[in-house]
């Protein structure tokens, strides 16, 4: 940003302050991830940088824990990954499924109640995890469903489909409901309509709300303290017992690939937001 | 002209107002068809639940049912002197059923939460009731421990007979019912509760004003900077955003221990001598420094769609009204920025007062919150009642800000990026 040439020296310095006080929040908003990708590649087994990693000594520097992380004997990762990725693909299916037609619903201008009913749907998001942790595991201790995939995941389900929700809505409020009646009057039935006409044009907020789904349920482990067992041991419940009992270097191999993938989430988001804006006619 | 010849008909020969009534409520039913699955599921396994805790964190049925003749015997008494023999003998048979069952120890365990010495005397009282003989149990109960014969523990068994109890809030508050019934705070020296609150509420508070400060510069920034910029810039908000919180925790582990690199650094600045690294972790400090870069984002992003929206064109116009840069933002932009602070500051606050896995981790003793201690008795302790009421009077503080918020600012502002 550069400043015209008439600028006080007041305002100069202020400006610059002001940059200054940007870069530093910036910085503290992404350094501490990029922490962890040297350390993890550290050859000792400590979790701080070693004399040899300061020098750039190529010795100090291995894939010994990326090696653990794949074929360490007595290692839980393998086991977590799978039900992690079992376990979110399910619930993100299963939020954008109930989430999407109830957001059909909710969309309607026909819809009675619809405040109480939309703060109802959206409770999981505002009630703090704790407690949706609490009242989940009484329903699953009661059902029966106590550490076993099922409950996990309907457990993701209910924290997942706000989000569903939210997103399917906001897109369609911006959506043009003529296009439906013209396939309606031209002949089409309503599932057609509806899989021909709407589902392409919202498909950017679905898919948006089910990466949103899916990374509720992949990162979430305050609920799953309280479900799973020791056969339904996800990543997250791993590194929470990593970091409470032994630091392993290991643990920054994976938070690694952890970031790797929410890099690609991250992009997919943001390519799925621009092309929303695009359909919708937002153009900035 | 009468009424009927005004009315309009269809082509069925119904009039029109009915036909679009009743298509209005086939429109109604369809919408609702569709909101339901998601609804009656969520009611099922979220809803109710919630209301299963509030009946947990009041119930006490479990003594009432135990001592049921006791109770029902007990209701005559005054409780001003020694209850008459047929309470003696009540409580008699209802103990004696007990240990038949096998199921006395837990009346030791619960009347001993009300008065402490309870557990011995029954469990005296277990070992002499063999040798009993029919009639007089009043005599021969007295005659096992002289406690029996302390009217304050008669009062204490009587206290637990109602059905419901508000103990467990109570508790959550460190204060108890004493014996003449009136509500009394617990010695200073074991109000462990009440630290806990406010301290959940002090970090909330900072950590939201900390957010806030650190997040309306860089948000500002973001909208007026040519997207070209601003686009990369976004991604150091967004990647923390979609990282695990976990990775984001262990990272702040690994910065903040006492040989990590924010210590190494400091001592490589010579701010602090090697030999005095301080502590950054499991205390306060570690708690808010984590959570305030963690919640960072959920700051941001309100905030910059909200200054997006304003037009650069009325700073400008302030500024040729006469107004020094200051003035102008002050008094034109800070103002329209309001809904976007609000969304902000509510999501933020919302989401530390509950914080659970951050304080756990780099928290230690003196940085848990109330979350940790609702986890604590969900799982080590197991007084699932206790936790259940400590959860919900949190509830209730979360709704009640996200009430006042409705009534300030209106709900309908929050949208995600």
């Amino acid at each position: 940003m550069a400043l015209p040439k008439y600028t006080e020296t007041r305002y100069r310095v202020w400006h610059y302050f002001y940059i200054t006080i940007c870069s530093c929040v910036f910085f503290f908003l992404i350094a501490p991830l990029f922490v962890i990708f040297p350390l993890s590649f550290n050859a000792e087994e400590f979790l701080s940088f070693s004399e040899g990693m300061k020098n750039l000594d190529p010795d100090a520097f291995s894939l010994r824990w990326y090696k653990d992380m794949i074929y360490g004997t007595k290692n839980p990762w393998g086991l977590a990954a799978k039900n992690s990725f079992i376990i979110a693909i399910f619930a993100t299916l299963g939020s954008v499924l109930l989430g999407t037609v109830a957001a059909l619903g909710l969309s309607s201008r026909h819809m009675p109640f619809k405040g109480l009913i939309m703060a109802t749907l959206i409770s999981p998001m505002i009630v703090p995890l704790i407690i949706s942790g609490v009242a989940i595991f009484f329903f699953m201790a009661k059902a029966g469903l106590a550490a076993t995939h099922t409950g996990i995941v309907l457990a993701h389900i209910i924290l997942g489909t706000p989000f569903v929700v939210i997103t399917v809505t906001a897109t369609l409020s911006g959506f043009d409901h003529s296009v439906t009646r013209a396939a309606s009057s031209l002949g089409s039935d309503p599932v057609n309509t509806f899989m021909k006409i709407t589902l392409p044009l919202i498909l950017p907020g679905v898919i948006s709300g089910g990466l949103f789904a899916f990374v509720t349920s992949f990162d979430e482990v305050v609920v799953v303290l309280f479900l799973a067992g020791l056969e339904n041991t996800t990543i997250p419940i791993q590194m929470w017992t990593g970091l409470r009992e032994q630091l392993s270097p290991t643990i920054l191999a994976v938070a690694t690939c952890l970031i790797i993938l929410s890099t690609l989430i991250l992009v997919t988001a943001e390519l799925l937001r621009r092309r929303s804006e695009r359909l919708r006619g937002i153009n900035r | 002209m009468s009424a009927e010849t005004k009315q309009i008909l269809t082509t069925d020969g119904i009039p029109l107002e009915v036909s679009l009534k009743k298509a209005e409520r086939k429109n109604k039913i369809k919408a609702f068809l569709l909101v339901a699955p998601l609804l009656l599921f969520l009611l099922i396994t979220y809803i109710f639940p919630i209301g299963d805790m509030l009946m947990r964190s009041v119930d006490d049925k479990m003594v009432t049912q135990m001592l049921p003749k006791t109770f029902k015997s007990m209701e005559t008494w005054d409780g001003k002197e020694l209850p008459p023999e047929e309470v003696f003998e009540a409580f008699y048979l209802d103990y004696k059923k007990l240990i038949e069952d096998k199921t006395f120890g837990k009346l030791s365990t619960q009347l001993n939460y009300t008065k402490n010495g309870f557990k011995s005397i029954l469990k005296k009282l277990q070992r002499k009731m063999k040798k009993f003989e029919e009639g007089n149990y009043k005599e021969q109960i007295t005659a096992v421990h002289p406690r029996w014969e302390n009217v304050e523990y008669w009062r204490a068994i009587k206290r637990r007979a109602p059905a419901y109890t508000s103990a467990k809030y109570l508790k959550g508050m460190d204060m108890y019912i004493n014996e003449e019934g009136k509500i009394v705070n617990v010695e200073e020296d074991r109000r462990v509760h009440r630290i806990l609150w406010l301290r959940t509420l002090e970090v909330a508070f900072f950590v939201t004003l900390l957010c806030f400060l650190m997040a309306y510069p860089i948000a500002h920034l973001l909208a007026t900077l040519p997207m070209k910029y601003s686009n990369l810039l976004m991604i150091c908000v967004l990647l923390p955003f979609w990282t695990s919180l976990l990775v984001r925790t262990a990272s702040w582990m690994i910065l903040l221990q006492q040989q990590g690199v924010v210590n190494d650094f400091f001592v490589m600045t010579g701010l602090v001598p090697d030999d005095a690294r301080p502590e950054m972790m499991y205390n306060k400090t570690g708690t808010y420094v984590a959570m305030t870069q963690i919640l960072l984002p959920f700051m941001v992003l309100p905030l910059y769609s909200v200054m997006k929206t304003i037009s650069p064109s009325l700073m400008r116009a302030g500024k040729s009204l006469g107004g020094t840069p200051f003035i102008a933002f002050w008094k034109v932009y800070f103002p329209l920025t309001i809904p976007g602070i609000g969304a902000g500051c509510l999501l933020v606050f919302i989401l530390a007062i509950g914080y659970y896995i951050t304080p756990a981790l780099v928290g230690g003793a003196s940085g848990t919150l109330i979350s940790n201690q609702i986890a604590f008795h969900m799982k080590s302790t197991l007084d699932w009642s206790f936790a259940s009421a400590m959860g919900l009077m949190l509830l209730t503080g979360v709704l009640a800000i996200y009430w006042v918020y409705n009534k300030l600012v209106g709900v309908d502002n929050i949208k995600l990026g």
